[in-house]
């Protein structure tokens, strides 16, 4: 059910407290310097690795391509067996069916962008079709695209009312709204983009498609953060975040993590709560966390590319 | 671990080399002081000793004058401009090559955590001598006169030691004069470590002196004849008492002194920057900042909801080690200001105000006192308006912009003020009309050597940084 | 029938001006005022502590108002102040002649120089913002700007030598930008200080912008110097007492301008009297989306 919103939508959007830009930067760049050492860091790695969704949304994908990242998300790191499976696989809709096959039983999730993933830019009833063709394919988490030119052309319903109807449509499937933050630019933008969201009863607020830059940047996913306590303080109902997009060190990864739970709080700290969009960083962190193990750097060839 | 937590990061000591005992630095050189005596500068995080400082008497400052006044008149003063400046370039460049070690050792002794001095004291430091190096060939394009005043007499308080330092004495050498300088009592180690880097920078002799000691040493500075040119930062007590012993003399004077910065947040403010901002304002440096925004004056309407706010940050302010990273608050610099903070705190709670600090627990040794949040204060209440100098916040409310700027300006002091809301014109209204030197309007404690800085009123005369603060060197 | 004895001349009665009006002093006491050559010339207002305690009242009170002007009007309102002794030029040459015991000549050259005085100071109004301040290339992503103000009521001990136009040097510079003033005009010489005053009060000037008192400088100067409401002390005329006065200055931490080596003559003395009574400040503010 979503959230009632109150009053006019625009009203109630832009009666949101704004956002400074130059302050959310400073404070971003201050959890930066955070410095995670020894048991925090093992700790985070592993965290890390279990909160990504480990995508493929190429082109050129193909079930070979899909059944083979399967494989890597089911078991990261074939040397070492201790390292946790990711959270789950995200593909095009098309591929649903291959990868439902390949992650069968693994306890892995299965994730799909429908909507006219990237752009969004096809009727809704294309939109709901594609989503309950992923969903019927074995989707168990939906990543749809708002409409960003009915956003900044100040249509919020429509963006609204395309959210619920995607809800609605993805049955027990997990929702993720992929917010595009990249092309709303301002960080006013975001907040009320992640608000609108979220009381349209979206599961997840995920920043980017990874097809415009920037993609997931430390302030927007504060921003987005503090959406979700703030939301969760004003309803009860608690949704998740999911940066996207250039992510691709450990160190990187153990960033966001530390800006969950300094802003979020540690009841997010959890792969129900926050994900990780990304494909290369998982090899980072494994290699990280062999270093931790053996006191040694590791190098690409010992980890497999997928 | 069930949960993520943040394992010790702490920042390595063996940086720095901290010697059992240090000398006074006198034209040029380390000497004994002819006083004998000597004080120990703790760590104010653990009470522990970490060296032995000489105190200067009345004739060690005899020496550090005439060695000045040599340095002025035979080498410093004749040395052209451009020259002058090459040798702060230089000791800019030192600074920055030795800044994680002067980070470290700032630590140690002041308590203030490693995340401060590495990544705002140092770089700032650094940044105050290049800015000044490059004015030394062009004072005359600055229109504040070439002429050097002479011998400077400068002391420093302890809450920002190698940084005050800085603020002082580049800009004294770039116009030509020569400098006494009597650091803080209890932060003595990064003015004797600047002292070797002066050496280092084969800085002529006299040029820079360097005395240590506690009250007496300053006023002995402060009163030396030799002295054209006083400039003092520190408390508003100490300054008056300055400048009725400047009083008559021809001495210049400038004064950067106390405050009580007023934090107004409207109700459109971007509230989670302003929550930030407020935080910033009072807990950065453990509030030891003249300048902190120690009174929050909040719009009554959002008062209930940018507290909650500020509690749940305040909660994740982490209070500890200095030297570990991930500190935000670190130790009280003394027993004795520790004293003033509990003090005016119990006046607090006495008076009818209501206190809260986070669940942080602290450290068994060492000076320590929580972030505190004092609510239900007004105008009368002591924490409202005299300087805590300490982690203590006192929270008022207002309901119309006349009553913010006129709660802001009722205090002797007039050194710093806050001004948040999204609304450019009322942001303007109102920095027009607060008496203050620094307004920080959606921001907090941010500074800058281009950017002049000093008080109104009771916060002292006077301005540093910037083309301004050239002028309390120039006649 | 005709009334063949001389007309009898109306005298003037020596008032002080504080907060727009002339009143004496509340004290009742006057004393008089006698020529370098010992003439008696007239009976003065002689004000006490209490006198500069309401004048100190009336410049607050007036700070606001007169602060809050454009620059543009408080140069206009000076330059206005210039023509209202332009038109009283003779009364104030026969004053200062008598005042200071100089020839016709002089005198005229005096209140020429004083009156020009006026508009040079009219004309720094508005010039004091972008020379003394402006923008600050700060590292980061804020507007830095600084700017001049005023800082407050500022007590000002008028020149004991001369009378109208060292008088006007250090009134005008305290005034064109912003603060309002409680002058203490030269003990032995106070008559072209009251003429002044009847001058300004028909000049546009608000009320209590300048306040003049008359009177022993050791009566008054003190309780001035240690007003808690004056921001900023001009001792140009303290004589002997100046470092007593800026020690009791320093109470409040009042901004002083010591006495120095004044030639009221230099038709362009700088700023070096309007510097000392500005502050400055500095506002940041992030630069943003």
């Amino acid at each position: 059910m979503p959230d009632s919103v109150p009053g006019p939508l625009r009203a109630y959007l832009h009666g949101l407290p704004g956002v400074d830009e130059v302050g959310v930067r400073r404070r971003a760049a201050d959890l930066a310097t955070r410095s995670i050492k020894t048991t925090a860091k093992r700790y985070a790695i592993d965290l890390a690795i279990r909160m990504i969704d480990l995508t493929t949304l190429e082109g050129a994908d193909t079930p070979a391509k899909v059944r083979a990242l399967a494989a890597k998300a089911v078991r990261p790191d074939p040397a070492d067996p201790t390292a946790p499976p990711v959270a789950a696989l995200c593909v095009y809709p098309d591929l649903v069916a291959v990868a439902a096959e390949a992650l069968r039983g693994s306890g892995v999730g299965l994730a799909s962008v429908a909507t006219g993933f990237p752009a969004g830019r096809t009727s809704l009833e294309v939109k709901l079709a594609d989503t309950a063709a992923a969903v019927a394919a074995g989707a168990t988490e939906i990543d749809m695209v708002i409409d960003r030119g009915a956003f900044l052309a100040g249509d919020y319903r429509k963006v609204f009312d395309e959210i619920t109807a995607v809800k609605e449509r993805c049955g027990p499937a997990h929702l993720k709204v992929i917010l595009e933050t990249g092309e709303l630019v301002t960080y006013d933008n975001v907040r009320r983009a992640s608000w609108l969201a979220l009381h349209a009863g979206a599961d997840f607020i995920k920043t980017s498609t990874g097809k415009v830059a920037p993609a997931a940047t430390l302030p927007v996913t504060l921003i987005m953060l503090q959406a979700v306590k703030d939301h969760r303080a004003a309803t009860g109902r608690q949704a998740g975040v999911k940066p996207a997009g250039g992510i691709r060190t450990a160190k990187d990864a153990i960033r966001y993590l530390v800006l969950v739970k300094e802003i979020a709080g540690d009841d997010w700290l959890d792969p129900a709560w926050f994900r990780l969009g990304a494909s290369t960083l998982l090899n980072d962190l494994l290699m990280q966390r062999t270093k931790l193990a053996t006191g040694h750097y590791g190098g690409p060839d010992y980890y497999t590319i997928d | 671990m069930e949960i993520f937590e943040y394992a010790p990061a702490p920042e390595s000591r063996s940086l720095v080399s901290v010697r059992p005992s240090y000398d006074l630095f006198i034209d040029g050189e380390f000497v004994e002081a002819e006083s004998g005596e000597r004080i120990v500068t703790v760590n104010p995080a653990d009470e522990e000793p970490l060296a032995e400082v000489a105190v200067a008497g009345d004739a060690d400052v005899e020496r550090a004058f005439a060695a000045a006044r040599r340095a002025f008149e035979q080498v410093w003063s004749p040395l052209p401009g451009a020259e002058r400046g090459k040798y702060l370039f230089r000791i800019a460049r030192i600074i920055q090559e030795r800044a994680r070690e002067l980070a470290v050792l700032e630590s140690l002794d002041n308590g203030k955590p490693i995340k401060e001095t590495r990544d705002v004291d140092l770089p700032l430091v650094a940044a105050h001598f290049f800015y000044y190096a490059g004015w030394a060939d062009k004072l005359a394009h600055a229109g504040l006169g070439t002429r050097p005043l002479g011998v400077a007499a400068q002391v420093i308080p302890w809450n920002f030691p190698l940084l005050m330092l800085a603020w002082k004495v580049a800009p004294a050498l770039a116009t030509g004069n020569t400098v006494v300088l009597k650091p803080a009592e209890t932060t003595p180690l990064t003015a004797l470590a600047f002292a070797e880097i002066c050496q280092e920078a084969g800085l002529p002799p006299g040029v820079v002196n360097i005395v240590t000691g506690a009250g007496d040493t300053g006023r002995a500075v402060v009163a030396h004849p030799g002295a054209d040119k006083v400039a003092f930062t520190g408390s508003t007590e100490v300054g008056k008492e300055i400048a009725r012993a400047v009083a008559g003399t021809r001495k210049r004077l400038t004064l950067e002194l106390g405050g009580k910065g007023a934090n107004i947040v409207y109700d459109d403010a971007a509230l989670d920057q302003a929550v930030e901002g407020v935080v910033t304002g009072i807990f950065f440096n453990q509030g030891h900042v003249c300048c902190a925004g120690s009174r929050l004056l909040v719009q009554e309407s959002i008062a209930d909801e940018l507290l909650e706010r500020l509690r749940a940050r305040i909660e994740r302010l982490r209070l500890g080690d200095p030297l570990d990273k991930n500190t935000d608050i670190g130790a009280i610099n003394s027993t004795a200001q520790l004293a003033r903070i509990q003090e005016l705190a119990a006046a607090g709670e006495a008076e009818g105000a209501t206190g809260w600090s986070p669940s942080c627990p602290l450290p068994e040794r060492g000076y320590w006192f929580p972030p505190t949040v004092f609510t239900g204060v007004t105008q009368a209440h002591r924490i409202a308006r005299e300087e805590i100098f300490g982690p203590v916040l006192s929270v008022l409310t207002f309901r119309t912009p006349e009553e913010a700027v006129a709660k802001a300006d009722n205090t002797p002091y007039g050194l710093s003020a806050g001004v948040w809301t999204e609304k450019g014109s009322l942001m303007l209204w109102t920095a027009a009309r607060l008496r203050a030197g620094v307004v920080w309007s959606n921001t907090f404690n941010v500074f800058d050597p281009a950017s002049p800085f000093g008080g109104y009123k009771e916060s002292g005369y006077g301005r540093e940084g910037g083309r301004h603060g050239l002028e309390a060197y120039l006649g | 029938m005709a009334d063949h004895s001389p007309r009898l001349a109306v005298r003037r009665t020596y008032k002080l001006y504080v907060g727009g009006a002339f009143p004496r002093s509340e004290s009742g006491r006057s004393y008089p005022v006698t020529s370098p050559a010992g003439d008696h010339l007239a009976n003065a207002a002689l004000a006490s502590r209490k006198d500069v305690r309401d004048a100190v009242v009336a410049a607050r009170k007036a700070f606001p108002g007169w602060s809050g002007r454009t620059a543009y009007n408080r140069g206009q309102i000076l330059y206005r102040v210039a023509e209202m002794m332009e038109g009283r030029r003779a009364q104030f040459a026969e004053e200062v002649a008598a005042a200071e015991g100089v020839g016709q000549a002089r005198a005229q050259a005096l209140v020429s120089a004083a009156v020009d005085r006026w508009v040079y100071y009219a004309g720094w109004a508005d010039k004091l913002g972008q020379l003394l301040g402006g923008a600050n290339p700060v590292s980061g992503p804020y507007l830095n700007l600084s700017e001049p103000e005023p800082t407050g009521v500022v007590g000002v001990l008028a020149p004991a030598g001369s009378s109208l136009l060292g008088l006007v040097s250090v009134l005008a510079p305290v005034i064109t930008s912003g603060n309002t003033a409680v002058l203490v005009a030269s003990e032995n010489a106070p008559l072209p200080a009251i003429t002044l005053a009847e001058a300004l009060a028909t000049s546009d000037l608000p009320a209590g912008t300048a306040n003049i008192l008359t009177g022993r400088l050791s009566e008054l100067a003190p309780p001035l110097a240690g007003h808690a409401d004056v921001n900023a002390l001009d001792l140009a005329g303290a004589g002997d007492l100046a470092g007593p006065l800026e020690a009791l200055a320093a109470t409040t931490l009042k901004r002083v301008l010591r006495p120095g080596e004044e030639d009221w003559d230099d038709p362009d003395p700088g700023l070096s009297r309007v510097k000392p009574f500005l502050e400055v400040k500095t506002v940041w503010h992030p630069i943003g989306r």
